[in-house]
């Protein structure tokens, strides 16, 4: 794409035009005038943040916004500097980025790929973003990354778990800190096998779609790994309200275990059905009847409410963790908002660091550099403990959160417990895993527009 | 000229020019200004304007023609886009082979739909045109983008992948649809003083298409076949008495509906190379009818007024939030600023869907019309000023009457 | 045996759902020929009643905890709902527990309302526009509804239990000999769906304010020429309406956890419903409600799915296309019905 662009501001600033009033039209291309998409000239830089602010996950999605808020405020020098002083990396000053003030500009995605590649683009065409972060479903980051990959900015993802963001759909430009299914599964799998023992029937419910797919295909290869046996997976449609009839034949199946592979309203419903149907007090084989849920969030958690205790989870984040970064992101957001973040909140407050950081190390805002300076990043300090972002997919490494429903919460911010941090070794892969792509798999190159 | 009477010349003249100048008519406000915000001459939102506008122009002929009102459009949008990437995805990036398949496939799938629907009227038609889009989504979305059979690429949207065949695409050139060699995505700015206008070049493809079709659609409105079809709307049982069989004129202006919708469709793909399974929901049906009531049903320019309507609301309003609002009112004193920005908060950003559903209750209660009918009433209004009142609001289907 | 028993429960319960909605929608059409989209946000007021009630009656003051810490340290303000202290804490749980079931009484008043400013400040000017104009301004107004509850909720679902007394699982089957569990509160759920059914049909068979209002169904021309007023009554056909909507809302609220869109999750369901038993049919509303309840079910079987897969998808809108292609009206239709 040197010949073309898709944006306007970076010419627009540069383009110096003679006289008032009636200058002649003076027409630019981006080749001749920038040297990278949006390449910020003025004393400012703008970072787009795509969220859902309509439809079912505008809680998560305000949740992601209050965090990359926060991030905009520490990175310019204001508020308590939150994890700019646990981080590892130095580079960052709080003020700005290379100097540059941070701005910000936000779009709602509606969590449609449509209407996220929408807003995307109107932030990188008309507002000048230069990096695009934030999202609650892979479907619009798979969408979005692509996009940001055409358009030569950098993608940094919010809330994403499928497999594919960083495997066959990995993008030179796109970057996942959140984790995924399969380290999900690698997490969930010695927990499951130590807490319910080695001799389980799973069964699964799975949401119809990409994500369900690949996270029951890794939820079902680690626990069948280890000696389960997965007695059925029955698919169920997205646009599913009630799952009465999805449920009630699991009491009759011979199943011990049921594996809920939904995510948001899906989750909160079919969890919900499943206590109804008494499922928690259920012995089966002579076990107590079981529910894992692989991936939780804070808001489904709430939606769930008392249904959530003793159901087996995994998350990337939780406030409850006490590394020092995480003690003093909590701090900051706590005081800041009134509330403990959320683990994608967590996700968007890093992202947004950690490409304020990576700029500064490179010295430049040219997608490829701050690619190189990510490549192969290894910090602490933001929450997570010690983190890789790996070179050959750009998927972060780091400790996997094994959570289960709290049975005597005390407040109602903790009704999950952390029952297991996963060390990053466990939940490592090969980037060539067939999961992710296999060997056909590729980051293509980098773009910069 | 070219057929049509004066009247309908000057529309179309009148549109040619809006469409032509739309870079310099969306962006009023000077880029650096704080009014920017409402500045809509970025290509994505202009390339949208004229392709939802074609989307209800096509729509309009069925629905302001005929009367039947169908809940299942926006799956012929879907499947044209899903042809058009498949193009690019088999063959080459050229938009041309990629756009006349999508019209294609759609039609073949209005041919089906169309077939089987017409059979019924009213409410009932409505709700079996839903039905079938409601399926083709749901089968979209999942069951065919299973690992064996991957048609659609479901949720992540069909898209074109390095390792795909694109027989004729040769390796000198980029990975992006193009018009032999004019690429979609090219822009030139000018800079005129504080301003800034794109030129797109998709952009221009698309309002170049907007204006065939909108010929073709003024065409049909005044053709024999026009008038059949409102023949039909009017009173289907008095045109089964003369011995005339209605079905085959409804099932042509579904079919020619359906081809408009898989243009529009292609052109979504052509302009940006992915199809998500979204755009073939209800809900997208359900936008197309009320661009199409909000502009003024059975108008020839209503549908794209409407359209442009909505795609401002949709990327304009949802994007002012909180620290824009702040911005604006910064001159007010400290107090009054945040009672300003709190009473605004609820209406903008996140809450633009408020403001939306408010607007469609205002523009249906007062004017029936819809924004053609306001049009008409400033027009009116203008030039009986000074004269005495003796025209009540007495609404004509604008451009109907001969 | 007991699975085709247990998915025939099932197919009821989401039937009754349905079936409340689609009777609502019918007597709206019948009784006023306005197509109503706005209908599912009225479903969904009536699941915020119950939410509103249970906040309400937990509404808490607060006192500071001496020993206990909140998440950042500080010290934990414990929350004592009003209720607890006035009534003492054993009754004040225990009408927080049977919040739902109380906010009926809350809900009906309230919806009746909600029903009366809608139809005088709204729908009587739309009689005599076109359907698509009545679809375009209920639709927004649908919008406005779920955005305002959206705005004081959230967008997040809200957990609205069932008393404790009615959450539990009975044994159905336990009368005949065999085990079929089902949960109370769907079971109780039912019941309540047929108890409203029953006292709308009882109500417009039985009193000769239903009786003119039938009469005013048929023809409404002559009816007015009685010198009846049949608008009036009309309107309170509607709030009567908009309360069914209401009542399914706050019964199902502990079902699924009740969420700003459940109304528009419903309405395209609904509508096919309508449709299926045919527009103006109240018999044929119900009557389809529960047929389209236990064929859903039934096809989200995995005996179904692995038959036809992706048959849980889209059997709903199989089934409608089949009905109105072999029976024009829908099941029980009248002629000339919303074809014009």
């Amino acid at each position: 794409m040197s010949k073309t662009n898709l944006t306007r501001r970076g010419v627009l600033k540069t383009g110096a035009v003679a006289g008032a009033g009636v200058a002649l039209p003076t027409i630019f291309t981006a080749s001749s005038a920038a040297a990278y998409t949006n390449e910020p000239t003025g004393s400012s830089v703008t970072l787009g943040f795509n969220v859902p602010q309509t439809g079912p996950y505008a809680d998560e999605g305000n949740d992601e916004l209050l965090a990359q808020q926060l991030a905009v405020e520490h990175l310019n020098g204001e508020g308590d500097g939150g994890c700019l002083n646990t981080f590892t990396s130095k580079a960052l000053k709080g003020n700005g980025i290379l100097g540059k003030k941070v701005e910000f500009v936000t779009g709602d995605t509606q969590t449609k790929s449509d209407a996220a590649r929408a807003s995307a683009k109107s932030m990188i065409e008309k507002d000048g973003a230069i990096m695009i972060n934030g999202g609650s479903s892979s479907g619009v980051a798979i969408a979005v990354q692509g996009l940001c990959q055409e358009a030569g900015v950098i993608f940094m993802a919010g809330l994403t778990h499928s497999n594919d963001t960083t495997g066959k759909d990995r993008k030179a430009n796109g970057f996942r800190h959140f984790f995924n299914a399969y380290m999900s599964a690698a997490a969930l799998a010695p927990i499951l096998e130590k807490e319910l023992g080695a001799d389980r029937r799973a069964y699964h419910l799975t949401a119809d779609y990409t994500w369900g797919w690949s996270q029951q295909e890794s939820i079902a290869a680690a626990t069948e790994a280890m000696g389960w046996e997965t007695v059925n997976n029955v698919l169920t449609p997205l646009a599913s309200t009630d799952f009465s009839s999805y449920i009630a034949p699991v009491l009759n199946s011979g199943a011990d275990v049921l594996v809920l592979n939904h995510y948001g309203g899906n989750m909160v419903n079919s969890l919900t059905n499943a206590i109804q149907f008494g499922m928690m007090e259920k012995v089966v084989n002579n076990k107590d009847f079981k529910i894992v849920v692989p991936l939780y969030s804070e808001l489904m958690a709430a939606g769930a409410g008392e249904n959530i205790k003793g159901v087996f989870g995994s998350m990337n984040y939780n406030w409850q963790l006490q590394n020092e970064g995480s003690k003093q992101f909590v701090k900051s957001f706590g005081e800041k908002y009134g509330k403990p973040p959320s683990n994608s909140a967590q996700t968007c407050y890093a992202q947004t660091l950690l490409y304020a950081d990576a700029c500064e190390r490179a010295g430049t805002f040219n997608p490829c550099g701050v690619a190189e300076a990510l490549e192969g990043f290894e910090f602490d300090g933001l929450g997570n403990g010690k983190t890789l972002y790996r070179a050959d997919d750009h998927q972060c490494f780091k400790d996997v959160l094994v959570v289960k429903g709290a049975d005597n919460p005390t407040n109602q911010y903790d009704t999950l417990e952390i029952v297991e941090v996963t060390p990053a070794a466990q939940v490592t892969y090969e980037p060539n895993h067939p999961m992710f792509g296999g060997d056909e798999a590729s980051l293509g190159t980098c773009n910069a527009g | 000229m070219l057929g049509l009477n004066k009247k309908d010349t000057t529309l179309l003249i009148a549109v040619a020019v809006l469409t032509m100048f739309a870079p310099f008519f969306l962006n009023p406000f000077p880029s650096d200004s704080a009014m920017a915000q409402f500045n809509a001459g970025y290509p994505d939102l202009m390339q949208r304007f004229v392709i939802f506008g074609i989307f209800a122009i096509g729509f309009n002929i069925l629905f302001g023609l005929t009367g039947y009102l169908s809940f299942g459009h926006a799956a012929f949008l879907g499947v044209g886009s899903y042809a058009a990437v498949w193009i690019f995805k088999l063959f080459t990036y050229n938009v041309v082979p990629a756009i006349i398949l999508a019209v294609i496939v759609a039609a073949v799938f209005s041919v089906l739909m169309g077939y089987v629907s017409l059979r019924r009227s009213g409410i009932y038609f409505s709700i079996l045109t839903l039905a079938f889009a409601q399926m083709m989504f749901a089968l979209a979305y999942s069951v065919l983008s299973n690992p064996k059979f991957n048609l659609t690429n479901g949720e992540t949207g069909l898209q074109v992948y390095p390792n795909d065949p694109q027989m004729f695409h040769p390796d000198s050139m980029q990975d992006f649809p193009h018009l032999f060699g004019l690429y979609m995505n090219s822009t030139y700015t000018m800079n005129v003083g504080p301003w800034a206008f794109d030129f797109n070049t998709g952009y221009y493809l698309c309002a170049v298409v907007l204006l065939a079709v909108f010929y073709l659609a003024i065409r049909i409105f005044r053709s024999p076949f026009g008038m059949m079809l409102r023949a039909i709307k009017s009173n289907q049982t008095r045109l089964n008495y003369t011995g005339l069989n209605p079905r085959p004129y409804t099932l042509a202006a579904f079919v020619i509906s359906g081809a408009y919708a898989g243009l529009a469709g292609g052109l979504m793909a052509a302009m940006d190379p992915l199809a998500g399974a979204e755009r073939m929901q209800w809900t997208a049906s359900g936008e197309v009818v009320l661009m199409t009531i909000l502009g003024g049903t059975g108008t020839l320019i209503g549908p794209v007024l409407g359209a442009g309507f909505i795609k401002y609301f949709e990327n304009i309003f949802s994007k002012i939030n909180d620290a824009v609002l702040h911005q604006w009112f910064a001159f007010l004193p400290d107090g009054l600023e945040d009672f300003v920005v709190f009473l605004i908060h609820p209406f903008v950003g996140k809450g633009w869907h408020l403001t939306l559903g408010i607007l469609f209750m205002l523009v249906v209660i007062f004017l029936p019309g819809g924004l053609v009918e306001g049009g008409q009433r400033i027009g009116k209004w203008i030039k009986s000023r000074g004269k005495s009142k003796d025209t009540g609001p007495k609404t004509e289907p604008a451009e109907l009457g001969e | 045996m007991d699975a085709i028993l247990l998915q025939i429960l099932n197919g009821l319960d989401k039937g009754s759902a349905y079936a409340l909605i689609a009777l609502g929608l019918t007597l709206i059409f019948g009784t006023l020929g306005v197509v109503n989209f706005a209908h599912g946000a009225l479903f969904m007021i009536g699941a915020f009643c119950a939410v509103t009630l249970q906040r309400f009656l937990s509404l808490s003051f607060e006192t500071i905890s001496e020993t206990e810490k909140d998440f950042l340290g500080n010290p934990l303000k414990v929350e004592t709902p009003y209720v607890e202290s006035w009534f003492g804490t054993e009754v004040g749980s225990s009408i927080i527990d049977w919040s739902v079931p109380l906010s009926i009484l809350l809900a009906i008043p309230i919806m009746m309302l909600v029903g009366l400013i809608m139809e005088r400040g709204l729908i009587k000017h739309f009689y005599k526009r076109e359907h698509a104009d009545q679809i375009l301004v209920t639709f927004g107004l649908a919008i406005v509804l779920q955005e305002i509850v959206k705005y004081y909720f959230g967008a997040n679902p809200i957990q609205t239990p069932a008393p404790d007394a009615l959450s539990g699982v009975a044994n159905l089957g336990a009368w005949f000999g065999f085990e079929l569990a089902y949960p109370v509160w769907r079971i109780v759920y039912f019941c309540f769906a047929a108890l409203v059914i029953f006292g709308v049909f009882a109500f417009l068979q039985f009193t000769t304010f239903g009786m003119v209002v039938r009469a005013g169904m048929a023809d409404r021309e002559t009816v007015g020429l009685l010198g009846i007023n049949i608008d009036r009554r009309f309107t309170i056909m509607f709030a009567i309406a908009a309360a069914v909507a209401g009542l399914a809302g706050v019964m199902y609220a502990p079902i699924n956890p009740p969420n700003y869109h459940m109304g528009m999750d419903f309405l395209v369901l609904s509508f096919v419903v309508v449709v299926v038993g045919g527009m103006g049919s109240l018999p044929g509303a119900v009557l389809a409600g529960f047929m389209l309840g236990i064929l859903e079910s039934f096809a989200s079987t995995t005996w179904a799915t692995t038959t036809i897969p992706g048959i849980n998808q889209i059997i709903i809108y199989l089934v409608a296309i089949i009905v109105l292609l072999t029976r024009p009206r829908g099941l029980m239709g009248r002629k000339g019905v919303m074809e014009e």
